[in-house]
């Protein structure tokens, strides 16, 4: 399988779609610093990136594997730790970095920020503060794709393995088996939820065994192998995009950073960080393509043009112009919008 | 014009807009024979189980599903059930169909309107007779309305289908057999009261089945020779500044009354924008801050009834 992969050139892109989503947050984690913590400081003059960033480092392979196999038109919901859902559903690198930054160019007008990335053009219909609050919100947009006739498109539905405790999991994964949706639920098993370990606070096997539950088919993989994911995947996405009705996948992936970027995650045993960095997806890769043949320079270039890019995008955020004050009373409500201040 | 209960004027607004957009779905429970007010009855059986969903018992996800339905093109009526139960879907219009349009930054749009019967249910006690129109005044992104008759909810609810913002739609649970004339053409804007008597002595400003409540208490005051401004506010947001405090301006009177708990409730919101614009006197009415009760003689302890209206002018005008 990883041999087909990397000759063919979808080896590469996977590469280079982990490269740039980790180069993206790099960048961000560093723009974060005086930035707020989930623990109420407040946010220094410095920090470029004021608010919460919520880092996927580490897990880049699961989007990357996943969104391989999406079409514009497919739709994408997303978690508060969005960077690399997005990037790798085609958002622009640029206007996402200005909308961490608060500017007026960003996706969303600075109103949003990090933690509701979003760019509707391509079908990324946004990151969510609410744990598991994207899944009713994916599951409603696959039934329209199948009351609108929209066939061969599908939904995809990124979460976390927190999000499986809280009652729109259930109701969604419930209502999309129900009525048969196109829709694929993609548990990112980061074994952390905030500062809490999620294995002691679930009962039973997670994610996969719940939608095994309510009849729907659920595939383990191990999402720090970018490979596995894409070959899991291509084929759950295929099976939903031929109207199979949903479809689960389980990937076992590791929160690498705090649970926002100014957490030192000091509450977890350093052995079993320094376990999780030796399976690192993007070293993995790399080592994986260079078995295979792939010289080091052809990588090194991918990672360099990931790192001009993102640098080019901090310039530009940097130089940006803030939203205008008024700005705060627009795309409030058209109906009985600015009447009273 | 033809005659029609409060329930078949919603059934005839939902009728027409669903022929006039193909857009239009209805989701949620029991909606497929027609709703537990009737209030869908046929509507299945016209356009089909696709557009009239039927849906598990799941707030959350019939309302968080409305969300997704309707970035996706769809215009959907979520329907609740009651509004106690819509507490149940609460993030998914708070959080989600409210601030979807501003966080995105414009990049989505959430046109549902979210069907929630409201007020006292007769012997259904503390978890089905909450008016909890306040909270949902409270909250930017959003339309509120609370139609008191069929033609109200006739034109409001087609009003609510056609202005592409979420609304919340606050029926009565008590009004659904109320009966009277519809003009199927009438169009009422969102956000318009009705005046529904003219007077000099006092505005009244109330809506929902209240109305009645106050219609009667006129009645007792035009007896006294008191003649009442009688205003149904008819959508909470926007309100009827304009209608509310001219007749405020011109009676230096307002009297709000509500069946919700009148702590916190929105009457307050109007007797202060009234007293701010027009130096007024202000007074309002609503239910003591106690859970509805079972027992006749303990619900009437949240009810406000005629004659505590009629007491209030009386007290306002002395
Ligand atoms: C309903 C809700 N409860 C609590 C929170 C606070 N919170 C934000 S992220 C998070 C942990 C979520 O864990 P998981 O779903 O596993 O995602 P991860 O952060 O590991 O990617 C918590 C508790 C929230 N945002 N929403």
């Amino acid at each position: 399988m990883a041999s087909s992969i990397s000759t063919d050139g979808r080896g590469l892109a996977l590469y280079r779609a982990m490269v740039r989503i980790r180069a993206f947050e790099n960048a961000a984690e560093a723009a974060s610093q005086g930035g707020v913590s989930a623990y109420g400081q407040q946010a220094a003059g410095s920090a470029k990136v004021r608010g919460p960033l919520h880092l996927s480092t580490g897990q880049e392979a699961v989007p990357a594997g996943v969104c391989a196999h999406l079409r514009t038109s497919d739709y994408l919901t997303s978690t508060h730790r969005g960077h690399g859902h997005t990037l790798a559903k085609g958002a622009d690198l640029v206007r996402m970095m200005c909308e961490l930054f608060g500017k007026a160019t960003g996706f969303n007008g600075g109103k949003g920020g990090s933690m509701h990335i979003a760019d509707f053009s391509v079908g990324m219909l946004g990151a969510n503060g609410v744990v598991a609050a994207g899944l009713p919100i994916a599951v409603g947009a696959a039934h329209a794709q199948k009351i609108l006739q929209k066939k061969g498109d599908i939904t995809v539905c990124f979460f976390g393995d927190g999000a499986i405790n809280r009652g729109p999991f259930l109701e969604a994964l419930n209502w999309a088996r129900v009525y048969g949706l196109p829709v694929l639920f993609v548990c990112e098993d980061n074994r952390w939820s905030a500062t809490t370990a999620s294995g002691p606070m679930t009962a039973g096997d997670g994610a996969s065994a719940r939608a095994g539950a309510m009849d729907i088919a659920a595939t383990q993989v191990d999402g720090n192998d970018v490979f596995a994911v894409h070959e899991s995947a291509a084929r759950l996405v295929a099976e939903v995009r031929g109207g199979g009705g949903p479809r689960l996948l389980h990937a076992l992936t590791y929160r690498v950073k705090g649970h926002v970027s100014v957490d030192l995650a000091a509450y977890r045993d350093p052995a079993e960080l320094a376990a999780a960095l030796e399976t690192d997806p993007i070293a993995r890769a790399r080592g994986a393509l260079l078995a295979q043949g792939l010289d080091a320079a052809t990588l090194d270039d991918i990672e360099n043009a990931a790192r001009d890019e993102v640098d080019a995008a901090l310039a530009v955020a940097d130089a940006a112009p803030w939203p205008e004050p008024g700005d705060a009373f627009t795309d409030v409500q058209t109906t009985g919008a600015g009447q009273w201040l | 014009m033809k005659e029609l209960s409060y329930s078949e004027a919603a059934v005839l607004a939902v009728e027409r807009e669903m022929q006039a957009d193909a857009r239009v779905v209805v989701l949620g429970e029991d909606v497929g024979r027609g709703g537990i007010f009737g209030q869908y009855k046929g509507l299945q059986q016209a356009f089909g189980a696709d557009r009239v969903i039927d849906t598990p018992i799941s707030e959350a996800a019939i309302m968080g599903a409305g969300v997704g339905m309707a970035l996706a093109g769809l215009r959907p009526v979520v329907e609740m059930r009651v509004v106690d139960f819509a507490l149940c879907g609460m993030d998914e219009l708070v959080n989600q169909a409210a601030k979807n349009r501003f966080m995105f930054g414009g990049q989505g749009r959430v046109p549902l309107v979210a069907r929630m019967p409201g007020g006292i249910w007769d012997a259904s006690a503390a978890q089905h007779s909450q008016s909890l129109e306040a909270w949902f005044a409270h909250l930017p992104g959003v339309v509120v309305v609370s139609p008191a008759t069929p033609q109200d909810n006739y034109s409001l609810l087609r009003a609510a289908l056609q202005c592409g913002d979420p609304v919340v739609y606050i029926e009565h649970k008590t009004l659904w057999g109320f009966r009277g004339e519809v003009d199927e053409d009438l169009a009422v804007p969102l956000g318009k009261a009705r005046r529904v008597r003219e007077g000099n002595a006092l505005t009244l400003v109330s809506w929902s089945r209240q109305m009645q409540a106050c219609a009667t208490a006129c009645d007792t005051l035009a007896a006294e020779g008191i003649a009442v401004d009688l205003i149904d506010l008819r959508t909470l947001w926007p309100w009827d500044r304009e209608t509310v405090l001219a007749s405020c301006a011109r009676t230096q009177r307002l009297l709000v009354v509500h069946e919700a708990v009148q702590v916190a409730g929105f009457g307050a919101e109007i007797a202060a924008s009234a007293a701010e614009a027009t130096g007024c006197r202000v007074a309002r009415l609503g239910a003591p801050r106690i859970p509805v009760g079972y027992a006749p003689v303990l619900e009437a302890q949240s009810r406000v009834g005629t004659d505590a209206i009629a007491a209030a002018a009386r007290r306002l005008l002395g």
